[in-house]
């Protein structure tokens, strides 16, 4: 009986990859644990080796392809005894059965939380009319921030696990070990407390360190010196000792990490005076702002979120593309209800709002985009036009954004309300594993539209 | 099943494994004490000095009410900053420490009325009235605080070293920390990265013998702290705290090592804090008899005026350099009293640096 070797899930976010290179050849014979192929995520190039035994029949999926999704048939291996020339070779198909990564056991429409959105059709105000647009990566449009900022300024330098030769554990910094040497960018042990203290102190000694986390959950061993060491420095030596460092990584919900690798941290960060706190959505904002962020004499924390990272988006052709620290985003306008939302809400947001503008709602949506400071003038002009507020936040209800956007709205908003401001966030739980309680703890764009119409009296 | 290619193998950071860790040790045994020049001397007692009676006077002050929150005193330690800083370049070296921080600002030169009257939390004071006794920082002086978190400051020091080596600008960066702080896990992971990558730092543990109320004994499974390198291959020191030319003596041995990019050193300072923790320390873990034999027989500025006596210096003389600096202290505290307190709109500045 011959076997289909399909092609692996590598991550647990990855749902296709490039089959860089074939390492074995038709009529080749393979024992287990002969490395057949290389294999491109959106991570790092791994090796793929067989389970196995038998002989490479047919190759159904040439080196070099990119977007091979995960589960598809790439090759087949003849068993003892088989000939390879006799193997039928059916019709690669993908996998649907639940494996790591994927968004499994789900239905389409459950999937909201990792499906890319589409595109908003408001342009930043802040790139100019004409601009050519590039369509980019978020994880690309972060790399090139860092690298455009460090050929700018000497002092800038990457520093944090897996950043240089593995080229990053979400491959946010592949290619700048090779461009700037090992000076500056800068493998660190696992080791959060210890080197968020020394990208701190670099900073306090006049250099400018990004310093990477390879999720922000593991930034809580380290939550002391963003916070104490950095955040209060510049007040506490009446305005003479700066930290420009950059605190960057990514932030929230992955995808079946479970309740330790899943949380978001805006809240906890926004509520600290002395940091900037931005959490961007698509990639002109990615690059835009964390080009701010590494020139910015203040401490940033720089949420970046990992289901967005392989998100393709436009992104203006500007020679120096820097945007505004503190300004939100009007990403779609509309006149009957505001969703105010950041990072990956945003996308849900912009879904729910097409999914309301065919029920004859039409939804303004902004993308808040700095956490810290909080840009409540634009929250509050749209109020006043729409007269309803939904927040939809990936993360939990209490002391969120969200409450901080309810509390802005009553203080200061109270006259243009039609409706009770309304939050949409995570179920208050820590993040399940299993699929399905994971896509009932999450928001989803459904649970945004049920709390606009709600505010509309829709329902 | 499947495994990350083609990561090349880091480099060891034992490249040396033949590296003696007793080294410096050895060299420190053959001639411990500094051969200071007369002038040195007497700088070193004038300075130890102004450390003694300024620390004095902000208990006093305390006392009155006018320095508020936590103050923690240097009295007993002043060897400790004193023999080390002297020896530092000033122009290229960055100094860190803890909240126990008067005299190693006052070490510097830094005008006394400037620190006392951030004790008092007035205006005028080195970080405006906005830091405190445990967060006062010159970056004039490349002295970067200061810090109230027991430990944090080992691993900035270590950012300080970095930068220091990024820059290549031949600094050095002199981290201290008490016996308390060498128990916070943060320390050993700069001490990992800062030998891992050669860091210029000299590492110094003030062992004043106690974290707050307990006993290095009952807290630290190895009270030898300067040993606590070894893990790391981080050579060690011990050295009498409590007598300024042998603290100066390691502090030449120490440097010279580290500006020769030969990596950090950890210097255990041995030493004797004659007063409470902070000011509201009810002294119960020790007896009265223990400090007093610490001042009777171990103190740094006797064990020094003997020197200078031995060498001609007359009682008269010495007198009166208190009687300066006495006068320097009583100026510093009447500033610091006097001194008005920041304008309330002082409240909003200095959150963030720039505007957004």
């Amino acid at each position: 009986m011959a076997i289909e070797l399909k092609m692996p899930a590598l991550s647990p976010t990855m749902e296709e990859g490039t089959l860089a290179k074939w390492l074995k050849q038709e009529g080749d014979e393979i024992t287990a644990g002969d490395i057949i192929a290389e294999i491109e995520t959106d991570k790092a190039t791994m090796e793929f080796e067989a389970v196995d035994e038998g002989t490479l029949g047919k190759i159904l999926v040439p080196e070099g392809t990119e977007n091979v999704a995960v589960g598809t048939v790439i090759a087949m291996l003849a068993g003892e005894g088989e000939d390879v020339s006799d193997i039928a070779v059916e019709t690669p198909a993908t996998d649907d059965k639940p494996g790591e990564g994927k968004d499994v056991g789900r239905e389409p429409s459950e999937a909201e939380i990792t499906k890319p959105a589409k595109k908003s059709g408001v342009k930043d105000p802040e790139i100019p009319h004409g601009t050519n647009m590039a369509t980019v990566t978020v994880r690309e449009a972060l790399r090139d921030a860092m690298a455009e900022e460090m050929r700018r300024d000497e002092r800038v330098f990457v520093m944090g696990e897996e950043v240089a030769q593995y080229q990053g554990a979400y491959k946010v910094t592949q290619g700048l070990l090779d461009e700037f040497g090992p000076k500056r960018v800068i493998d660190t042990p696992i080791t959060e407390y210890g080197f968020a203290g020394i990208g701190t102190g670099a900073a306090m000694g006049g250099l400018r360190p990004v310093v990477e986390f390879m999720t922000f959950n593991f930034a809580m061993q380290a939550i002391d010196h963003i916070i104490n060491s950095a955040a209060k420095t510049n007040y506490m030596s009446g305005g003479q000792m700066r930290c420009p460092v950059v605190f960057r990584g990514p932030n929230a919900a992955a995808s079946r990490v479970g309740a330790q690798h899943s949380q978001n941290y805006g809240p906890w960060y926004a509520s600290v005076p002395g940091l900037i706190v931005i959490a961007p959505y698509d990639a002109s904002d990615a690059k835009g702002l964390l080009k701010a962020a590494i020139r910015c004499e203040d401490p940033v924390v720089f949420l970046e979120n990992e289901l967005v990272y392989g998100r393709s988006f436009e992104l203006p052709e500007l020679d120096d593309h820097v945007l505004p620290i503190g300004k939100a985003r009007i990403m779609r306008e509309g006149t009957d209800v505001t969703i105010v939302a950041y990072s990956i809400a945003v996308g849900l947001a912009l879904e729910a709002a097409e999914e309301l503008a065919g029920k004859g709602i039409e939804a303004e949506v902004i993308d808040l985009r700095t956490l810290r400071p909080l840009d409540k003038e634009t929250v509050l002009e749209s109020l006043k036009k729409t007269n309803r507020l939904v927040i939809a936040e990936e993360g939990w209800p209490t002391c969120s954004i969200a409450s901080e956007i309810v509390a802005i709205c009553m203080e200061e908003g109270f006259d243009h309300l039609d409706a009770p401001v309304t939050r949409v966030c995570n179920e208050d739980v820590p993040l399940p594993y299993a699929a399905n309680l994971e896509k009932l703890a999450l928001i989803d764009t459904p649970k945004i539209v049920k709390a606009a119409k709600k505010v509309c009296y829709r329902d | 099943m499947a495994k990350p290619s083609k990561n090349k193998t880091p480099q060891s950071p034992a490249e040396n494994p033949e590296f003696a860790l007793h080294s410096l040790q050895e060299e420190f045994e053959k001639a411990k004490r500094y051969d200071a020049s007369p002038e040195q001397l007497r700088q070193f007692y004038e300075q130890m000095l102004l450390i003694r009676r300024f620390e004095e006077r902000a208990g006093q002050l305390y006392g009155l009410g006018l320095i508020g929150g936590f103050c923690h005193l240097y009295i007993g330690q002043e060897a400790v900053a004193i023999g080390l800083q002297s020896a530092l370049d000033g122009d290229k070296d960055s100094v860190i420490t803890g909240y126990r921080d008067h005299g190693h600002m006052l070490a510097y030169g830094i005008d006394p009325k400037l620190i006392m009257a951030e004790l008092t939390g007035r205006e005028a004071g080195i970080s405006k009235g906005k830091g405190g006794s445990m967060h006062m920082f010159s970056t004039e002086h490349k002295f970067y605080g200061g810090h109230g978190i027991v430990g944090a400051q080992v691993a900035l020091g270590g950012g300080l070293a970095l930068a220091h080596q990024y820059n290549d600008d031949g600094g050095l960066c002199l981290a201290y920390f008490g016996d308390g702080a060498a128990n916070q896990g943060q320390v050993y992971e700069t001490f990992n990265m800062a030998s891992l990558w050669k860091l210029p730092i000299v590492f110094v543990v003030e062992n004043n013998q106690y974290a707050m109320g307990t006993a290095v004994g009952r807290s630290s499974a190895e009270t030898e702290f300067y040993r606590r390198g070894t893990a790391f291959r981080i050579p060690g020191m011990k050295v009498n705290g409590m007598d300024v030319l042998e603290v100066r003596q390691a502090a030449e041995i120490a440097f010279k090592h580290v500006r020769e990019g030969r990596g950090p050193v950890l210097m255990e300072c041995e030493t004797y804090r004659y007063r409470g923790h902070s000011m509201s320390d009810p002294a119960k873990y020790r007896t009265r008899e223990e400090v007093q034999d610490m001042k009777d027989h171990k103190d740094p500025i006797e064990g020094l005026k003997k020197i200078l006596m031995e060498q001609g210096n007359t009682e008269d003389e010495l007198k009166a350099i208190d009687k300066d600096i006495r006068k320097v202290v009583s100026e510093a505290a009447d500033f610091a009293e006097n001194s008005p307190e920041p304008e309330p709109s002082e409240l909003y500045t200095d959150v963030l640096v720039e505007e957004y």
